[in-house]
């Protein structure tokens, strides 16, 4: 251990006995708690609730394709009584825009890096908690600036930013050039740098943690994939998001100050004559993808690392090429941050450059389906447990497979020039990180929900979630590449006026059907969610008889983790080992005489 | 139940292809769900592409789909007896899973170059005074939240004097000519797509980008705007009307002189 953690490891103690039993107690240990596990549940339910707004806002857009400048049942009339309960153009891209923003920046970054990446980070390597435990405190509560921008901006006409999650300039930058234009957009610059500070705060941490406070013997190439995908996430973080925090403040600066770094010379916008110019609008999105690129694996390397951990255990069997998947992370890492140009191919960036991002892009392709194949190879040979993780894990790869694919097809310059901005774009997001790495956390809470809570979620009701889930959302996402291939344009409140969309009417009313299934199902994750929480069976340490570090510490582990030092003598893969008498053997059972032998400190 | 989760899982390569044959055959009730009519002489390039990655992919989808499906069915933990393969993987299969696509990858990458360039790095050109030259626009269209305005020369065949001619979302081209389109943006980010012919561009305020094709096929088709610009995105509707030359030609030469009958004289962008 490093001093700095002892050192504030024990500050902790006698801040806890201090305040013990006191509000000052609960506070300290609930509220502002400094203990990665409450930090990380305060990301999960945060984040949880939020995947509700998130949800909402879908179904939202999702009415408008289906019954276009139709009355809204129930919801319409609480929010646009003043239209008689549908859905205003100006509102309609304020729902798109909201339903990413929330989606990607409050759920799916902060839930895979904050809620996973903490509670499980420290329990995994062994370490009682993270490198800097206030800092890790900060993390999370500089989330709630941001929180209340985004929240603030729905308070706002037209009730949110309206420029696409993307903020395109000059429609986001120039305040008359739309109605979301207005407030709800610097707000929306404001919230995104917020959360940007938050997901710094917690790369540093992470990165120090991984690096520094392993247990003894816990070498890197003995961590849990899910470690090594939180650690190549973290370094991605470290190294996007300065960039995305500079254009944001660029793009706050054009809008308060007039400093038009992406605003061209004399544009004349809803009738008025923009003040400045000399600015470059390709410029916003070069710097905005540079991050968000990066972004996209943010979003889908730690859901493939947990994927990665429950399929070996409930395969009963070591991971497959646990190396090749390791180099696979990095790869799709490092490539990832020379591929965000493909966002740009028809942009008016210059084509030659486009065809070096091609290649990159198709390159890849790569390491992800080195992944995929390595999953396969994980179930060959092994006896499935199909429990609800389980479940979901399987669908995880399942459903990358058809998100990657389809990437290729926009990854072909060629082709990107019709199936850009169409709805095959929306269907292939939308397959890697919703059915992708939402389905990857759902299996995940499952999975790690008995060393959080101490007591199992019900198996039942979590399959019939899973195959509802599963059914509907393959129902409103599938049918969306079909919807490209006729070149179905994404962010058009009513696309039916066009001859070419005249006849995709019943289709996407189908689509909204089965999205209204799917949120609905999620009432059932609620309740078992919450029910279990109380009332669910208690159980052992280690339910799953899985391997890694955090299965050997109690259920759910006090303050400090674990109630023992723990060593480590093996990889967290060796399901099945011959050596030992049950079908897994934990990183810290000692082997028989004249076994491998512990390397003494982990650094 | 690992039957049944195996059944379940096996549905997704059978209706995923379904999903996509069924409208390729044009079956009630997903008729006209397909890639609408081609009727650009280059387009067929972008859609012979479109149909040799799905059938690439294809062939992965339902490989990977069935294999998992097996996988599920033969290992499930109640019926598969046999101990587990105690196996960290194989450097073979490694190398052979990576070098495959590799090289499918690159492939792929390398047979679409040409595509590409054709589409937006090579302007068509044309012979003035016994040289090549890229060959001169036809028409220029202004994107402006939320319209297309279009010039093309007047009488006089020079663009931006003063007798050129206006019109607003009515974008008029002769067939089986090639045609050079200016485009540009007067106030945010609009994309200039025409589904029927392939045609794809971003409009960047303060650029001025090119964009060709040759319509071989006349008819009324969409210009559909493709990047967000605001509000009223949905309604920037414009329409592409493909005819003969004759027709053309006639038609340019009433507008024209509609447009002399008419009061207005040039409009200047902000005088609406």
């Amino acid at each position: 251990m490093t001093t700095a953690a002892s050192g504030s490891h024990d500050h902790a103690h006698a801040h806890a006995a201090h305040g013990a039993g006191g509000v000052g107690h609960f506070i300290g240990t609930y509220v502002f708690s400094r203990d990665h596990k409450i930090i990380g549940m305060q990301f999960l339910f945060s984040t949880l609730l939020w995947f509700l707004v998130g949800g909402l806002l879908a179904l939202g857009i999702r009415w408008q394709l289906a019954w276009p400048w139709s009355d809204m049942p129930v919801l319409g009339r609480m929010l646009f009584s003043a239209e008689g309960g549908q859905i205003s153009p100006e509102f309609y891209t304020t729902l798109f825009t909201m339903h990413a923003t929330v989606m990607i920046f409050f759920v799916i970054i902060p839930i895979l890096a904050g809620a996973f990446g903490n509670f499980l980070i420290p329990l995994m390597i062994g370490a009682d908690d993270m490198a800097f435990p206030t800092l890790n405190m900060l993390s999370y509560w500089f989330m709630w600036p941001a929180f209340m921008c985004i929240g603030a901006s729905f308070f706002w006409p037209p009730y949110g930013a309206g420029a696409g999650w993307t903020s395109y300039p000059p429609l986001s930058a120039i305040w008359s050039a739309a109605p979301g234009s207005h407030w709800p957009q610097t707000l929306w610059l404001l919230g995104i740098t917020f959360v940007g500070v938050s997901s710094m705060m917690g790369s540093v941490n992470y990165l120090t943690t991984i690096i520094q406070m392993r247990a003894p013997g816990m070498t890197m190439f003995r961590l849990p994939m899910t470690i090594w995908a939180m650690f190549i996430t973290a370094i991605l973080q470290a190294f996007a998001l300065p960039v995305l925090t500079a254009a944001g403040f660029m793009q706050l600066l054009d809008r308060t100050i007039g400093t038009g770094f992406f605003i061209p010379e004399g544009l004349v916008v809803n009738n008025s004559v923009a003040a400045t110019g000399g600015g470059q609008p390709l410029l916003w999105q070069h710097l905005f993808w540079f991050y968000s690129h990066p972004a996209v694996y943010i979003m889908i390397l730690p859901a493939m690392g947990m994927v990665s951990d429950m399929i070996s255990c409930f395969a009963r069997k070591p991971l497959f090429g646990y190396k090749p998947m390791v180099y696979a992370i990095a790869g799709i890492a490092g490539l990832g941050f020379i591929v965000w140009g493909h966002h740009m191919f028809v942009s008016g960036m210059n084509p030659v450059l486009g065809v070096t991002f091609m290649v990159s892009t198709m390159m890849i392709a790569l390491p992800s389906a080195v992944k995929v194949f390595n999953w396969l190879g994980t179930m060959w040979g092994g006896k499935l447990q199909f429990t609800t993780p389980m479940l979901f894990s399987i669908s995880f790869v399942s459903m990358f497979i058809i998100g990657g694919l389809s990437g290729i097809f926009m990854a072909a310059t060629p082709v990107d020039i019709f199936i850009h901005d169409t709805y095959f774009i929306v269907a292939h997001f939308h397959y890697v990180l919703f059915s992708g790495t939402a389905m990857a956390v759902f299996g995940a809470i499952y999975f790690w929900f008995p060393k959080m809570f101490g007591r199992m979620m019900n198996d039942g009701w979590g399959k019939v979630h899973f195959l509802l889930t599963f059914i509907f959302l393959n129902g409103t996402f599938y049918p969306m590449h079909i919807l490209g291939a006729v070149g179905f344009p994404r962010r058009l409140a009513d696309p039916y006026h066009y001859m070419t969309f005249a006849e995709l009417q019943p289709l996407n009313q189908f689509m909204t059907i089965c999205a209204i299934g799917m949120v609905a199902t999620q009432i059932i994750f609620a309740i078992n969610f919450i029910y279990s929480m109380f009332w669910g069976p208690t159980v052992g340490r280690n339910p799953w008889g899985a391997n890694s570090l955090e299965w050997t510490a109690p259920s759910p582990p006090g303050h400090g983790n674990f109630d023992f030092q723990p060593v480590v003598y093996r990889g967290p893969y060796e399901y099945g080992s011959p050596e030992a008498d049950d079908d897994y053997y934990p990183q810290t059972a000692p082997p028989p005489k004249g076994g491998g032998v512990a390397v003494e400190s982990a650094h | 139940m690992g039957k049944l989760w195996s059944l379940v899982f096996l549905m997704v390569p059978v209706l995923g292809v379904a999903m996509f044959v069924w409208p390729m055959l044009d079956l009630w009730p997903l008729q006209g769900h397909w890639l609408p009519e081609n009727i650009n002489r280059y387009g067929h390039v972008i859609d012979d592409l479109f149909l040799f990655i799905l059938g690439l992919t294809g062939i992965i989808f339902v490989g990977t789909g069935v294999a998992k499906f097996w996988f599920l069915l033969k290992y499930d933990a109640d019926r598969n007896a046999e101990p587990v393969r105690y196996t960290h993987g194989s450097h073979k299969l490694e190398v052979v899973w990576s070098v495959l696509p590799a090289a499918t990858l690159l492939f792929l990458a390398v047979f679409q170059m040409n595509a590409w360039a054709d589409a937006k790095m090579r302007r068509p050109t044309e012979i003035i005074d016994g040289e090549e030259v890229p060959m001169r626009p036809l028409v220029e269209v202004t994107a402006r939240q939320f319209e297309w305005r279009i010039q093309y020369a007047g009488p006089d065949k020079e663009m931006g004097t003063e007798d050129d001619v206006f019109v607003v979302n009515d974008l008029h081209v002769p067939v089986d000519e090639e045609v050079v389109v200016v485009i540009k943006s007067q106030d945010v980010l609009h994309s200039f797509f025409l589904p029927n012919l392939r045609v794809k561009q971003d409009i960047v305020p303060g650029m001025k980008q090119f964009v060709w094709f040759e319509a071989t096929r006349t008819g009324v088709y969409d210009l559909v705007c493709a990047e967000l610009c605001g509000w009223g995105h949905y309604k920037m509707r414009g329409q592409l009307t493909v005819e003969s030359r004759e027709k053309f030609d006639k038609w340019l030469a009433e507008t024209y002189r509609e447009q002399e009958r008419s009061e207005y004289t040039v409009p200047r962008g902000d005088d609406e």
